[in-house]
């Protein structure tokens, strides 16, 4: 009798057991499903830059839940996370608060990197603790292999992007070994072979794995020009996300599958859309070089005799009674930070009456959208900002055309000449407008490498100097007037 | 979960992406890279999820730190930028 009671009290116990995690469970799983609604919300509230502050939140507020529901069933000792968020959260919240806004690209970078290589710690640790455990070793340790790969090609990648983006002198010319192609394949050859090797659930295999994938990324970024810098920060963009996709596939988990996969999408969207603005392949962008086809000699030809340089007075004075105006930033206002100095000369100009629009070519600057936030700083309105489909057809109707720091992205050879490397490439109609005020240090060619007939087109005048020096002038010729 | 299940969750959830994600005009490009970057960080689920053993403990704890530093800044800086978009009042 008393055995058969301690038996159903041994079941009893054991049904509960065999329930509790289960409930568990499921709530975790609850709490994820919340979290996935909340981001896929969050993602489409920046569609627009009315909902776009609410979409972050909510982005925000679903890992908070996903992180939240996870604290609830981790086994991880509580002294170890806490520290750990600490420590990364004190670090973001100054690396949010302190970067510049032209310095965007590089924190976007470096935040990629840092995404890139947590999936790669946790497919190590997972690794580690013995994919035997999962229900499908197989999956679990292939999964952890491509985590290893695609996370480490990241991390490295990101961190050289990073460097060339804070032209940091070692990192700023382009740079390849010979038969590098070669070596890169070679590299991701053995790679996938190695994750192969991990689906019988040894582990070894990924520590060689995530090493070479480490020296593949340097390899593979250290050859691109800082003007393609758009399309390789998009790519890692995606990268990050399909690390942590991966990792989710290591250990099962929806909300890391799809949230990896969302960001996954995001980046190869933003990647094919940088990539068609500069016409050109992704793997001519990853892997090709630019044909500088075009000497030296033909730069003289070009401008030889028919360049106008002008003065900021000069400029002052014809913008005196304009309609509209167009101003076109490129990367060089990025550089010479002077994005207020236009902003005070816009306001001035509509003081007096006439419409000022801001062409945004997609590649201008060094990472998609760079421009719209560097001229949000300066409180530029966004609806000033026009795109280039948007803008191309009404250059006709513009008096004058202020160019600053951009030179590729308003070649009009692309439309004309097919044999030019930038041929067919989607440019900025600048040209049309009644006059065209080029601001720029030089003549010297854009990343293309090649001369810019416009410089010595007749209704095109040249301002040489740093551009916001040249606009401070500008602002101070405008005022006396 | 079985790796069908799994995986058909994940090619749904690219298509979704692609869907939402073609709608994000120009301008807010940049935001978008950033916030989806912060969203990436969701790995910091799976690195309090790991651990086991010294080095299992010690990769755990290093990938709570980066991806944490990967949620925070990435949301913060987000928050940041969009709060200078304004329309032309």
């Amino acid at each position: 009798m008393i055995d058969i009671l301690i038996n159903n009290l041994l079941l009893a116990q054991e049904s509960i057991e065999l329930v509790a995690p289960k409930n568990a469970n499921q709530f975790v799983q609850v709490g994820y499903l919340v979290a996935i609604v909340l981001f896929i919300s969050g993602i489409k509230g920046l569609t627009h830059p009315r909902t776009a502050v609410r979409g972050n939140q909510l982005g925000a507020l679903g890992m908070l839940v996903a992180v939240l529901v996870t604290l609830y069933a981790t086994e991880v000792s509580p002294i170890v996370w806490l520290a750990g968020m600490i420590v990364g959260t004190a670090g973001g919240v100054w690396l949010a608060r302190t970067v510049q806004m032209t310095q965007m690209p590089q924190l976007v970078a470096l935040f990629n990197g840092f995404g890139g290589i947590a999936s790669v710690l946790v497919a190590g640790a997972e690794v580690l603790r013995g994919t035997g455990e999962s229900t499908n070793i197989a999956v679990a340790g292939f999964a952890a292999g491509l985590t290893g790969l695609i996370g480490s090609v990241t991390f490295t990648g990101s961190l050289v992007a990073a460097a060339k983006l804070q032209e940091l002198p070692q990192f700023k010319k382009p740079f390849s070994i010979g038969g590098q192609k070669i070596i890169n394949a070679l590299l991701l050859a053995i790679g996938l072979l190695l994750a192969l090797e991990l689906c019988d659930g040894t582990a070894w295999e990924y520590f060689p794995l995530v090493l070479l994938a480490l020296v593949l990324g340097v390899f593979l970024v250290t050859p691109i020009g800082g003007a393609d810098m758009p399309v390789v920060i998009a790519l890692l963009n995606s990268y990050s996300g399909l690390a942590a996709a991966a990792a989710g596939f290591v250990i099962s988990n929806n909300v890391l599958i799809v949230a990896g996969a969302l960001v996954g999408a995001s980046g190869l969207i933003l990647t094919n859309i940088m990539c068609k603005a500069m016409n050109r392949s992704l793997t001519n962008v990853l892997f090709g070089k630019f044909e500088v086809t075009t000497s030296a000699a033909d730069a003289d030809e070009v401008y030889a005799g028919k360049i106008k340089s002008t003065s900021a007075d000069e400029v002052a004075m014809l913008l005196d009674g304009v309609q509209r105006v167009v101003v076109v930033p490129g990367y060089g206002l990025a550089v010479a930070q002077a994005q207020h100095v236009v902003r005070e000369m816009a306001n001035l100009l509509e003081a007096e009456g006439v419409t000022v629009e801001y062409a945004i070519h997609p590649v201008a600057g060094r990472m998609p959208g760079h421009m719209n936030v560097l001229l949000a700083e300066a409180d530029v309105p966004y609806d000033q900002l026009k795109e280039m489909d948007e803008i191309n057809p009404t250059f006709s109707q513009c008096d004058v055309a202020i160019v600053i720091g951009a030179n590729d992205v308003v070649n009009p050879v692309a439309n004309t000449d097919p044999t030019s490397p930038i041929a067919g490439m989607p440019i900025l109609n600048v040209h049309e407008a009644r006059t065209v005020v080029m601001i720029k240090r030089s003549l010297s060619p854009g990343f293309a490498g090649i001369p810019n007939p416009l410089f010595a087109a007749d209704n095109c005048l040249m301002l040489f100097g740093d551009g916001k020096k040249v606009l401070m002038e500008l602002v101070a010729a405008l005022k006396e007037n | 979960m079985d790796i069908l299940t799994a995986l058909t969750i994940f090619v749904l959830a690219v298509f979704v992406g692609f869907e939402i994600i073609t709608k994000v005009p120009p301008t807010l490009h940049t935001p978008l890279m950033s916030g989806s970057n912060a969203i990436s960080g969701i790995t910091l689920v799976g690195a309090l999820l790991a651990g086991g053993g010294f080095w299992g403990g010690l990769f755990g704890f290093l990938a709570i730190v980066f991806a944490t530093l990967n949620v925070v800044g990435g949301f913060l800086v987000t928050h940041r930028m969009l709060g200078m978009f304004k329309k032309k009042v």
